[in-house]
């Protein structure tokens, strides 16, 4: 592969450059490993040794503090290769060159000397090196950084990058309008190009030079239906798609969900699902917040809700139990602390309201204003966070009907409750009415509660919701 | 003095790099902008989208920025070592990694933020410092204030006024620098001093310094009055108009791609994450029941995350299938109070029941947090 290379390179002549390609037998021996990383098919390089630069001042060292690179990876020419650090000042290299990155001479924390060798690149051959000036501050065109590149007597003048990009794409350089400076071709013509050929939007360049992406409005030249006229179709050039798969190991807070959720899988699970009127206490909200207000509180559906599974609970107390590792063992919990679950940037956590079973519902709106606050700040305390009994789970403020909730460890049972709609409901006259409905789907442990228990506890949650007055005959 | 809202102006000195004609050419040679937003995100992303975008070549730039209280530390700092993290979050001041190096700084409204860009070659921290001192001293003569050969301003040949910061890219280059007016010193003092007993990493070091506002000194002096002599001097070296341009760095049609910038200055991963590798080796004193419990605790944490934890518990005082299944959790997982609180939390739901238990992982658990 490497000698066909040869006669390849050989049609290339350089122009202008200090450097002509040479062919060591070192390079031969990277032949096989070139395979590997590259997705051309070169085989044979050339060690280059990019030294460190000037950095101004009068410096001569600096601190390497963070590689962006390591050994074995692609890079081009301008991408950040490391940051060091001077006395105060961070400064970005970047790579002279498109190549392979072969060595790191430094590691985090070594002091690095400006003009002595920072990282080997591979660069390859065919592509011509740039010349060995510093990288530092000639105005933006300057000749001795672009090689020269006979095509067909035509002279085309690109950087390293631009003319990567061009093959990248099929694009022959000399096909391409340059509005460079000697009408040098830019990273803007080769893009303006692709897109009159695809009429495709691309995206911009991640450096965010400010080009605006194409616009549809570039059509592709339609075939004339006049056959007569033999005009080629030009073949669409494949949009590259950059996208990558991005794999990424499960930590902390992720991993403790999946051991949870697994155990919590192995519990049997029953579902049932009811609908409950909230016609009245959608109003008896409506009074009272106002008043919750004037107490410096928001007041939402939930205490209500709360308070109202508390009252089930009292009556039914298997629902607020824990069962032990060997099903030998229930315990019923004498408090209820119920679980709200929150959506937080982390995912799913579930502070819990401690003891509803003395609280009024201005004490469970107080408490639930504190987590939801906390609980967005992310500062919820560890006792916020545990003794959980009984779970809520609010999915209708994001959205659904009906669900099915996963039983939190070591809790028996959740409800998730969805969305408030308003739907049409006949009334005990007969009467469409507008109603305002809303669906809870409860799960519950199929070892110690049956399907009655979670019946009669929902017929009563529901009763008391749907009549909020009778809810005052059982507070406590 | 006048002041411009630049939505009457085409902001094309962003155009990248091609030879087109910069509008502002006709007032070449500098431009002074000021930033509408106390936002110190924002802010630093307004100084990455100048340091990115702008052909420095025709024009220099002067930036002006302040900033509501946050806590500004250096591109290759330990924010554990360099502050009070718990104060911070307590009194929601913000904190946030510049790009540059150098040490870490409070800011509040009191305090006046300059950032002199350039070219690369063009980078001259001394300079622009003098430029400072010009400008104090023509306001007011009898101030002694002068630059140290570490770039900052004393004041009284004792009273550090100003720190720098500088940040080269590969053509463009920064120096900003603070000024400090009216600051709060006392929340200043509270907030830099780090409880952190234990740590060891080879992360930039802030040097700690006698800090003064110029307003003791003096008080007739406002920033305003500060901001406006420096942009006299900025203005006259420059032989420029002595405008000072007002920006938005909200304008995305402005700025296009400044909110990507200010979204990835807030993330976790850029504020904490980019934390040089350090250790932790400390003691925990934990009053359990009648006694106190001497619990060693040693970790390595990198990228922000732990990459290795050890915790000398007494025999069997946690069974052992709970420790490690702690430590296998923690490993991996962030340095951060917030995600190890959620985790340990999740974790108990899986513990055999038992008051006993529960208290001890409690206990060990929130010592834990609180070294973060």
């Amino acid at each position: 592969v490497c000698i066909h290379r040869v006669r390849s390179c050989s049609s290339i002549r350089f122009i202008k450059s200090k450097y002509v390609c040479v062919f060591d037998k070192s390079a031969l021996k990277f032949s096989h490993q070139q395979r590997l990383f590259r997705t051309s098919a070169v085989s044979c390089g050339q060690i280059v040794q990019f030294k460190l630069s000037d950095i101004g001042e009068g410096i001569t060292e600096v601190t390497v503090k963070e590689w962006y690179i390591k050994e074995g990876d692609s890079v081009s020419q301008f991408d950040s290769i490391c940051e060091v650090q001077s006395d105060k000042a961070s400064v970005t290299i970047t790579s002279r060159y498109d190549g392979i990155i072969r060595k790191l001479h430094y590691s985090i924390d070594d002091i690095a000397f400006v003009g002595k060798p920072l990282v080997d690149i591979e660069i390859d051959a065919s592509k011509g090196v740039a010349s060995e000036e510093d990288v530092v501050e000639t105005p933006p065109m300057s000749h001795e950084e672009h090689t020269h590149q006979e095509i067909k007597g035509h002279k085309t003048l690109a950087t390293p990058a631009v003319r990567r990009l061009a093959m990248e794409n099929n694009i022959k350089l000399s096909e391409v309008v340059g509005t460079g400076k000697d009408n040098r071709i830019l990273k803007e013509d080769i893009l303006n190009y692709l897109a009159k050929q695809t009429g495709a939007i691309l995206p911009p360049s991640p450096k965010a030079e400010i080009v605006p992406p194409q616009r549809r409005a570039e059509a592709v030249p339609a075939a004339p239906k006049d056959k007569a006229r033999k005009i080629p179709v030009p073949v669409p050039r494949p949009i590259a798609f950059a996208g990558k798969d991005k794999t990424e190991p499960v930590t902390g807070f992720q991993k403790a969900m999946v051991k949870t959720m697994s155990a919590a899988l192995k519990i049997p699970h029953f579902g049932y699902s009811d609908e409950i009127d909230l016609t009245q206490l959608v109003q008896l909200r409506e009074e009272l917040k106002p008043l919750a207000e004037m107490r410096g509180v928001k007041l939402s559906f939930m205490p209500f809700f709360i308070k109202a599974a508390s009252l089930g609970l009292l009556q039914y107390p298997i629902l607020n139990a824990s069962l032990d590792e060997n099903c030998q063992n229930v315990t019923y919990k004498a408090s209820h602390n119920i679980g709200v679950a929150m959506d937080t940037e982390q995912g799913l956590i579930v502070p819990n309201v401690k003891n509803v079973q003395v609280c009024s519902v201005f004490d469970i709106a107080v408490e639930l204003n504190r987590l939801q606050s906390l609980g967005s700040a992310g500062q919820l305390g560890t006792s916020d966070l545990t003794g959980g009994t009984f779970t809520l789970s609010n999915i209708g403020t994001i959205g659904g009907t009906y669900a099915k909730p996963v039983i939190l460890p070591p809790e028996v049972a959740i409800g998730a409750l969805g969305k408030i709609q308003v739907l049409p409901r006949f009334n005990s006259k007969g009467e469409v009415v507008k109603a305002r409905i809303m669906n809870v789907s409860w799960s519950a442990d199929h070892r110690i509660i049956d399907g009655a228990t979670m019946a009669r506890f929902s017929n009563l949650w529901k009763s008391y919701l749907e009549n909020p007055a009778s809810m005052l005959l059982d507070l406590k | 003095m006048v002041l411009q809202s630049l939505k009457n102006c085409l902001w094309l000195p962003c155009v990248l790099r091609t030879p087109k004609a910069c509008f502002w050419s006709t007032a070449s040679g500098g431009l002074i902008i000021q930033s509408v937003s106390n936002d110190v995100y924002q802010n630093l992303a307004v100084e990455d989208w100048i340091h990115d975008h702008m052909d420095l070549e025709k024009q220099q730039v002067l930036f002006f920025w302040r900033n509501s209280p946050a806590v500004v530390i250096g591109r290759h700092q330990n924010p554990w070592q360099e502050c009070n993290l718990k104060l911070l979050r307590q009194k929601n001041i913000k904190l946030a990694r510049r790009r540059s190096g150098g040490g870490t700084v409070y800011h509040d409204l009191g305090n006046i933020n300059l950032t002199f860009f350039t070219t690369r070659k063009k980078y001259e921290r001394m300079e622009n410092l003098k430029l400072v001192v010009k400008a104090l001293k023509a306001m007011r003569p009898q101030l002694d204030v002068h630059v140290t050969d570490r770039y900052d301003i004393l004041l009284d040949r004792k009273y550090k006024i100003s720190g720098t910061a500088a940040k080269l890219g590969r053509t463009s280059a920064y120096h900003h620098c603070t000024l400090l007016c009216n600051a709060d010193k006392f929340v200043l003092s509270s907030v830099l001093k780090s409880p952190f007993k234990g740590l060891k990493s080879n992360a930039t070091p802030s040097v700690p310094a006698l800090v003064k506002n110029l307003f003791e000194e003096d008080p007739s002096l406002t920033s305003e009055m500060l901001l406006d002599a420096i942009a006299k001097e900025y203005a006259m070296q420059h032989q420029i108009d002595h405008h000072i341009t007002l920006i938005n760095p909200a304008d995305e049609t402005l700025l296009p791609g400044i909110r990507n910038k200010t979204q990835e200055l807030q993330t976790w991963e850029w504020v904490y994450g980019k934390t040089p590798k350090f250790s932790i080796s400390t003691c925990l004193n934990m009053v359990y029941k009648d006694s106190v419990l001497d619990v060693k605790v040693n970790m390595d944490v990198k990228h922000g995350r732990i990459e290795v934890c050890n915790i000398d518990l007494p025999e069997q005082w946690l069974p052992p299938g709970l420790y490690s299944e702690l430590v296998k959790s923690l490993t991996g997982s962030k340095f951060c109070p917030n995600e190890t609180t959620t985790l340990v939390t999740t974790l108990l739901r899986l513990c055999p029941q038992g008051d006993e238990l529960h208290s001890r992982w409690r206990l060990l658990c929130e010592n834990m947090i609180r070294l973060m």
